[in-house]
């Protein structure tokens, strides 16, 4: 007979190893479904998780990727795991960060051709608001009427999608584009472009923001009162109350701090690799984002690390598609597994599992 | 503009057909939700019922093989949210998030070679007497048999809530599992049932949308069906009478939007396209603002996780 029973403070070694216990997992029945579409397991999960950083051919170019696509991932979690620990739970990132995009690049676009090395900056700011509305929307109503913020952040993650079709075919399309939808290209115009800081490393602007944003979110957890009040509202909501903690500010912080990080993303995304604002600029880091934070354990630190790891399976779902001609979809529900794995191991972190019969007390 | 395009008759039979996969999943999942578990996965088990339905149809010929093969795919992934929350007692939100993504991932993966064909199609009833009458026999009585069966579950899942001692365990385990567990109900056995129902109506569902509605498999085409579902179990305020209300309601937006689109309205196609999405938001806020109201009719125990320490 197997019992669990409930430890009464989370393990600190398994928090550490339920991760990697989950990529593992994850690469062996990840590797059985490679076997079962007909590719050779290990040259799948080589493919995937080796060759994008020491094939000697292409992991010249892949490499600068893995922070190029790490970046977005890591500062969307980063907001998102804020609002996690509170119990707030907001999943349509991916619409505060198309949002986020048009703001900033509406903003910019506003202005063009004029060169000035204030636009970018403006840019940015534009972005975070524009994040930080999208999120308001759920926040308020939360706060106002009590309404559920999954179901609403999520509905507009649609009617953001829809805002994107609309403004680049009508709004902010390129008058010299010849009537194609999409925007003007944003990252080669040199008052807004957001350039690779070191030439070859994939590091812009928006990887930068979201090393920063890991920073000060560990701070704002370990050393800072809202951080604290934070994870008190999650684990103990009453104490949170009677200690004087209010829940509409929690709602309405956690949520604006996880729309401007998405915003932001959005904007640096759309001045850098992406380059304009078109139909399909929404790419579903915003939900990705959701994995990375639970894989980082909703921990700064994690999150990084676990947005490296993301990225990784980004580029190798990508070489593997190329070079092995795997779909593209099987990534995606790689990805799945592997919170699907980490969701189910986490229960040796908050259970002890004991073995025998139950004793008489 | 002309509005005269629009047909009446045919304006609520299309209703019927947009509101019945919405329909099926909303009930399923109330049924889940009363018993306490809150699966956020509804998406991902329709698009896997979507993607299993049109698969084993156009290979069959079948398409009734199709949605019992679809409601079992639906149950079998809903197993899976069940043995990680249940057993395993991970985060509700989080493995519903999970199971979504899941679902997704798996559906464009088994679907990929079947985008752009076209499948045999449910045919129409055509019952006596019923489907002869004027304009009444052409809206109500001309459809096909899947859009009578969801109207029989939703009885059916109204009299086994209301009417038998299963439903009234099953209320009692979503209430209080702690009371259920003490008086010696399985409370985690009736949560798997009612997960595995939940999925298996989910599969119909989804199956509804590649087979009748659409008929054709695309990646994604659920968008957001599935979340739309969850929303009217709120709205109907765990009532199945009221989930029928509400999917029709729904399906009513929808098909009047198209309609619009369809009779020449030029103005943004883009904003009648997120009206849904609009619409589904104010009914929440209307819904949540009468707070006394809606936080009475909520499972007490609703997304809470249940381990017997005794």
């Amino acid at each position: 007979m197997i019992r669990l029973e409930k430890r009464p403070q989370p393990s600190k070694a398994w928090t550490v190893a339920t991760p990697i216990l989950a990529v593992i997992l994850t690469m062996i029945f990840g590797g059985i479904m490679f076997g079962l579409i007909g590719t050779s397991p290990v040259e799948a999960i080589r493919t995937i998780f080796w060759d994008p950083l020491f094939h000697p051919q292409f992991s010249g170019f892949s490499r600068p990727q893995l922070l190029v696509k790490a970046g977005p991932l890591i500062l969307i979690a980063i907001g998102l795991s804020i609002g996690f620990r509170a119990g707030i739970w907001n999943i349509g990132a991916e619409g505060q960060y198309i949002m986020g995009a048009i703001c900033g690049a509406g903003a910019g676009l506003a202005l063009y051709p004029m060169e000035s090395a204030l636009i970018l900056p403006l840019m940015v700011v534009a972005g975070a608001l524009g994040g930080w509305a999208w999120a308001m929307i759920p926040a308020l109503l939360k706060v106002k009427f009590g309404t559920n913020e999954i179901l609403v952040s999520l509905m507009l993650v649609y009617v953001a999608e829809n805002i994107l079709a609309s403004v680049s075919s009508g709004l902010l399309r390129n008058p010299e584009g010849m009537g194609f939808p999409g925007s003007r290209n944003l990252s080669q115009w040199s008052s807004s472009q957001n350039l690779e800081l070191i030439p070859n490393t994939g590091m812009h602007l928006g990887v930068l923001a979201a090393f920063i944003a890991v920073i000060l979110a560990y701070v704002l957890l370990t050393r800072h009162i809202q951080g604290y009040n934070i994870r008190l509202t999650g684990e103990a909501p009453r104490a949170a109350k009677f200690s004087g903690v209010s829940p509409a500010r929690t709602v309405l912080f956690c949520l604006g701090l996880a729309g401007v990080l998405a915003g932001m993303a959005g904007l640096f995304e759309v001045t850098g690799p992406a380059g304009q604002i078109s139909i399909d600029f929404g790419s579903g880091y915003g939900f990705t984002a959701i994995i990375v934070a639970f894989l980082g354990r909703l921990h700064p630190v994690g999150i990084l690390l676990a947005g490296l790891l993301m990225a990784l399976t980004y580029i190798g779902g990508e070489l593997a598609q190329l070079m092995l001609g795997v779909p593209g979809a099987s990534i995606q529900l790689f990805q799945g597994m592997l919170l699907f794995f980490l969701l189910g191991v986490d229960v040796l972190t908050n259970y002890r599992v004991r073995f025998g019969a139950a004793e008489v007390a | 503009m002309d509005l005269s395009a629009i047909n009446p008759v045919l304006l609520v039979a299309s209703i019927m057909i947009s509101a019945t996969p919405i329909l099926l999943a909303a009930i399923g999942e109330m049924v889940v939700e009363k018993s306490g578990v809150l699966n956020l996965g509804v998406e991902g088990m329709m698009i896997t019922g979507a993607v299993i339905g049109f698969i084993v149809a156009i290979n069959t010929g079948a398409p009734l093989l199709g949605f019992a093969t679809a409601a079992i795919a639906g149950a079998v992934l809903s197993l899976a949210f069940g043995v990680l929350t249940q057993i395993f007692l991970s985060n509700q939100v989080a493995t519903g998030l999970g199971l979504t993504l899941v679902g997704l991932g798996l559906s464009s993966l088994l679907g990929k070679p079947y985008e752009g064909q076209k499948t045999v199609t449910l045919p129409k009833l055509d019952i006596p007497i019923l489907s002869d009458l004027p304009v009444v026999g052409r809206m109500l009585f001309s459809h096909d048999i899947m859009v009578y069966l969801s109207l029989g579950i939703v009885v059916a899942v109204w009299a086994f809530l209301k009417h038998t001692r299963a439903g009234l365990i099953l209320r009692a385990v979503g209430e209080s599992h702690e009371s259920a567990h003490a008086l010696g109900y399985k409370v985690i056995r009736v949560r798997m049932l009612a997960i595995m129902f939940g999925g298996a109506c989910a599969g119909l569902g989804g199956a509804y949308l590649s087979l009748v509605r659409v008929p054709q498999w695309t990646e994604g085409m659920t968008a957001g069906a599935g979340w739309i579902a969850l929303a009217i179990v709120v709205f109907a305020s765990w009532r199945a009478g009221r989930v029928l209300v509400g999917a029709y309601l729904f399906g009513g937006i929808t098909v009047l939007q198209l309609n619009l689109q369809a009779a020449g309205l030029t103005w943004g196609v883009q904003y009648l396209s997120m009206s849904p999405y609009l619409i589904t938001i104010l009914v929440l806020v209307f819904i949540s603002s009468n707070r006394s109201r809606s936080s009475h009719d909520a499972p007490a125990n609703l997304g809470q996780t249940f381990h017997a320490t005794r």
